[in-house]
């Protein structure tokens, strides 16, 4: 039940992101979540998008290098705390976070968390005792 | 006192004298390394060629050419001609694909060497009253020991600073009042510089410099003589030859002394290997007729030239070669550093990468700057930032390993490195270095 996180890498130069984004829109992907990290020359632009397989042709045409990495999407109510709740229990589980990063859901009015560990299906199973409700790629797509 | 000359029958030596000598040397020098060589006598032969055919300078076109590409191969023993026991030092350079060039003295070879940077320093003035600053980098290189060696021989006060710690530099140049700076030309300017920014110009006292090891323009050269107040003296010479000293300016300024009594010069051409009258531009190719443990028979050196046997103000006979103005090969001068592309990419292929490079050189604050663009390849690049910078540190080190200085690595988009005809253009060098 992982989502598909497209990241390709971005080039620190004026235009860089523009080139990406519109591979994309060209191919009519919608972009649902993105996230920038950048060292001094270059960064990795993650994205979460509705048609990775589409995204990832468009992307490979206009030449850029890319990857697919599985994530968590972890929905969590739009109010103060359901965040915490999240890291707390992957804390207390021992796990550490590679990153994350979050988008609002407005048709489902629900706050939702991307997140990469080191070991997904340990962190999907902890997540789900605790009773924070996973996200599926299915669902992504119809957002 | 200072001398005009430091060995004057040999420096003004009349040239119908000089090419006797040259062809009495020669002749010696070639028996020499059929004899002790077996790499040489298997080229020789392969031409054809046994030392009862060289009778003099005119039969030196009949010798085969040595190349880089032969020191590696021969790397490190197959070049040596004399035993090892009367050999006293070696120095090095980097050379492609990791593997360095190493070349042997005798103490008599030393001793030559030592006495063509003596004539360097005394043509640009210095004598037993001069105190000479050798901010040479002191080692494997060779410039730091060689102009060492020479000052010693012409009597000066040697201070031997070698390269880097500014302020130490500019503290004995004031403290111990140096007159002759020998360095590189853009570490001359960088102490230029450093010196007017400290406010301390009126403490030096350098009248002198000699400056190698770089290619470097006339305009850089009024640069560093009209801010240190000095006469700025090229000068030339390759590890393989000996070192520094194998040419040198006079006070015209107009082109370089060969010692010719050790060293023969030709021209010729780059792709036909055609001896090329004097005067004409061509590759420059050498002969050590006097070097006992690493002489070397017409030396190909990639360095595009001009000689000139036009009689020359200073009295000294020996030919002139103009500043190099060029290479017939690739390969970069990177602060005092040889850098072939070609190492770039043994580097990238030995990291797993796709080699598509571009090597960016530029000079800022008389510094060389040295950037390489390396295109993003899918096997290097992963969603985890941490994992690519890992990858972009091991490949600054192993290019540092390999190359022996640092470069500042910049991952770029793939295809992005311009293609001139659909090849990738892999050296731009923004540098002004020929005239």
């Amino acid at each position: 039940m992982a989502v598909k996180q497209i990241s390709v890498f971005v080039e620190n130069k004026s235009g860089g992101l523009a080139d990406i984004t519109k591979a994309l829109s060209d191919a009519n992907v919608n972009i649902r979540a993105l996230s920038l990290s950048e060292a001094t020359d270059f960064g990795v632009l993650r994205l979460i998008v509705d048609d990775v397989f589409a995204a990832g042709n468009a992307l490979k045409e206009s030449g850029h290098i890319y990857n697919i990495t599985d994530v968590l999407a972890v929905a969590g109510e739009d109010k103060p705390g359901s965040i915490t709740k999240i890291f707390t229990v992957l804390a207390e589980a021992g796990m550490s976070l590679e990153y994350a990063y979050a988008f609002f859901a407005k048709s489902q009015e629900k706050a939702i968390m991307i997140i990469k560990v080191a070991d997904r299906l340990a962190a999907k199973k902890v997540l789900k005792e605790a009773g924070i409700p996973l996200v599926k790629e299915e669902e992504i797509a119809k957002l | 006192m200072a001398k005009r000359y430091y060995q004057p029958e040999i420096e003004t030596m009349p040239v119908d004298q000089l090419k006797a000598l040259q062809s009495d040397r020669l002749v010696k020098q070639v028996k020499h390394v059929w004899d002790n060589v077996p790499y040489y006598r298997a080229k020789m032969e392969e031409k054809g060629v046994t030392p009862d055919d060289i009778k003099g300078i005119e039969d030196l076109h009949k010798l085969p050419f040595v190349t880089k590409d032969d020191l590696r191969e021969a790397y490190p023993y197959g070049l040596l001609a004399a035993p090892l026991k009367d050999c006293v030092r070696i120095h090095s350079t980097s050379g492609t694909t990791g593997k360095r060039v190493v070349a042997f003295y005798t103490q008599n070879d030393i001793d030559l060497w030592d006495d063509c940077c003596a004539r360097a320093l005394t043509a640009v003035g210095a004598g037993d009253e001069d105190v000479v600053h050798v901010s040479y980098g002191y080692g494997l290189f060779t410039g730091g020991l060689g102009l060492h060696g020479g000052a010693h021989k012409a009597g000066c006060m040697t201070i031997p600073v070698s390269s880097g710690n500014t302020d130490r530099q500019i503290q004995f140049m004031t403290d111990l009042g140096s007159t002759v700076l020998c360095c590189t030309p853009s570490y001359a300017a960088y102490l230029a510089e450093s010196i007017e920014e400290r406010g301390v110009k009126d403490e030096i006292k350098l009248k002198a410099g000699i400056f190698g090891a770089e290619a470097w323009t006339e305009e850089m050269r009024r640069d560093i003589e009209n801010k240190l107040g000095i006469k700025a003296y090229d000068i030339y010479g390759l590890t393989e030859l000996s070192g520094p000293g194998v040419s040198f300016e006079c006070e015209e300024q107009t082109g370089m002394h060969i010692n010719e009594d050790h060293f023969i010069a030709e021209i010729i051409n780059p792709e036909t290997g055609e001896v090329l009258p004097e005067g004409e531009k061509g590759e420059l190719v050498f002969t050590s007729i006097t070097k006992e443990a690493f002489p070397l028979l017409r030396y190909r050196t990639k360095d595009l030239c001009i000689l000139s046997r036009k009689p020359c103000s200073c009295g000294r006979t020996h030919i002139k070669m103009r500043k190099p103005m060029g290479r017939s090969d690739d390969m970069l001068i990177i602060r005092g550093v040889n850098v072939f592309p070609s190492q770039i990419e043994t580097v990238l292929l030995n990291e797993g990468m796709t080699p598509n490079y571009q090597i960016i050189v530029d000079r800022k604050n008389n510094t060389d700057t040295f950037d390489i663009n390396v295109e993003m390849s899918q096997e290097m690049f992963s969603d985890n930032l941490a994992e690519v910078t890992a990858k972009e540190k091991q490949l600054v080190a192993s290019l540092k390993a390999m190359l022996g200085i640092q470069a500042k690595v910049h991952l770029v988009a793939p295809k992005s490195i311009t293609r001139s005809e659909g090849k990738a253009v892999r050296v731009i060098d923004k540098r002004k270095l020929y005239d």
